[in-house]
């Protein structure tokens, strides 16, 4: 570190004007800090979680209320679908057209089966009696996975927001750009999801 | 930050000083079919054990288990940031990884730190089935 210390007299440590920064160039990193600003949301809402996921109020624990095969089945559709972004994407780089919309398509198609088995899982327990007002456990339990399914759900929307925008205007480098953000997003959502059926619904029922 | 990189801006101050803008404006990084592929497959792998463990339950002590299930999670997560994210520690001048180290620190304050504090203030409350006259 110390022989940088010696510098020509004619250096600049910085440039005479502000670089130029080609439109777009700064949306990765700034759609990354929003993802990490919304890991802190599901940091949050684990930390409640690990609080109150045995405070049951005398009712329901999750080994009398969690269905652990309809878990793995959405587990195994995110996971599909996580896949299928992937497969877009290359044919996204290749300038496929075509192949970017069919596994789009294919990408929204187990995003909406995942959010059908959710919805089939809260009615389901809703319809037991095991509501968010029944106890801590099952308020903080339909807080976090909730939140996850509404983030699916945008992400859902805006995947055909995607899709009509590469069918209208082609694989535009806008277009590059926002399909690239959103392939993020959908591969940040498994992410937390592996949080979500690891502690909320495995260890759950472990206890 | 190098001298090299001193260099460069000290002899084209108005010229184009961002390396990883040439030629690849949109800085998306690329995925290979392969890393998908070995994604997955890794997911797959990295899925279907803790299920199994928890659902069969071919070892009966839950507390192992339940550290192996975790275990299993972690490596995922990180098989899903290499495979899936193309986390690259080099990518926007090393501002991605800092981000992520910084907010993984916070999650761990933040999720520790809770489970601490709680743990304690339940531990050190008195039992109401214990006290008279309840």
């Amino acid at each position: 570190m110390m022989d940088r210390a010696v510098f020509p007299e004619d250096v600049e440590f910085h440039p005479a004007e502000e670089p130029h920064h080609p439109e777009g160039s700064s949306t990765m990193l700034g759609f990354w800090i929003y993802l990490m600003s919304d890991c802190l949301i599901f940091a949050v809402l684990f930390a409640v979680h690990a609080v109150f996921g045995a405070s049951y109020a005398a009712g329901p624990a999750p080994k009398d209320i969690f269905e652990l095969e309809l878990v793995a089945i959405n587990t195994a559709v995110l996971l599909l679908s996580s896949i299928t972004f992937g497969f877009a994407m290359l044919r996204m780089h290749m300038g496929d057209k075509k192949g970017t919309l069919i596994w789009l398509g294919i990408t929204g198609v187990f995003g909406v089966i995942f959010l059908a088995v959710e919805i089939y899982e809260f009615t389901h327990l809703i319809s037991i009696g095991a509501t968010p007002q029944r106890s801590a456990f099952l308020s903080s339990f339909f807080t976090l996975v909730g939140t996850h399914g509404l983030h699916v759900t945008f992400g859902t929307i805006w995947l055909v927001t995607m899709m009509v925008q590469v069918w209208k205007f082609g694989l535009i480098e806008a277009n590059q750009r926002r399909l690239s953000c959103l392939s993020m997003f959908w591969h940040f959502l498994d992410v937390i999801w592996i949080g979500v059926f690891t502690f909320v619904y495995l260890l759950g029922v472990l206890q | 930050m190098s001298e090299t990189h001193l260099d460069q801006l000290s002899k084209s101050p108005g010229s184009d000083q961002h390396d990883g803008h040439d030629g690849h404006h949109t800085g998306i990084p690329h995925g290979t079919f392969k890393g998908y592929m070995t994604g997955f497959l890794l997911s797959v792998i990295l899925t279907a054990i803790p299920f199994y463990l928890v659902m069969e339950m071919p070892i009966p002590d839950a507390q192992l288990v339940g550290f192996t299930v975790v275990a299993f999670a972690v490596v995922q997560i990180l098989v899903h940031m290499v495979f899936f994210l193309h986390l690259d520690p080099r990518a926007e001048g090393g501002w991605i990884i800092l981000a992520l180290v910084f907010t993984i620190i916070l999650v761990v304050i933040a999720i520790a730190g809770t489970m601490w504090v709680m743990y304690h203030l339940n531990a050190n409350m008195m039992p109401v089935h214990d006290m008279p006259g309840s």
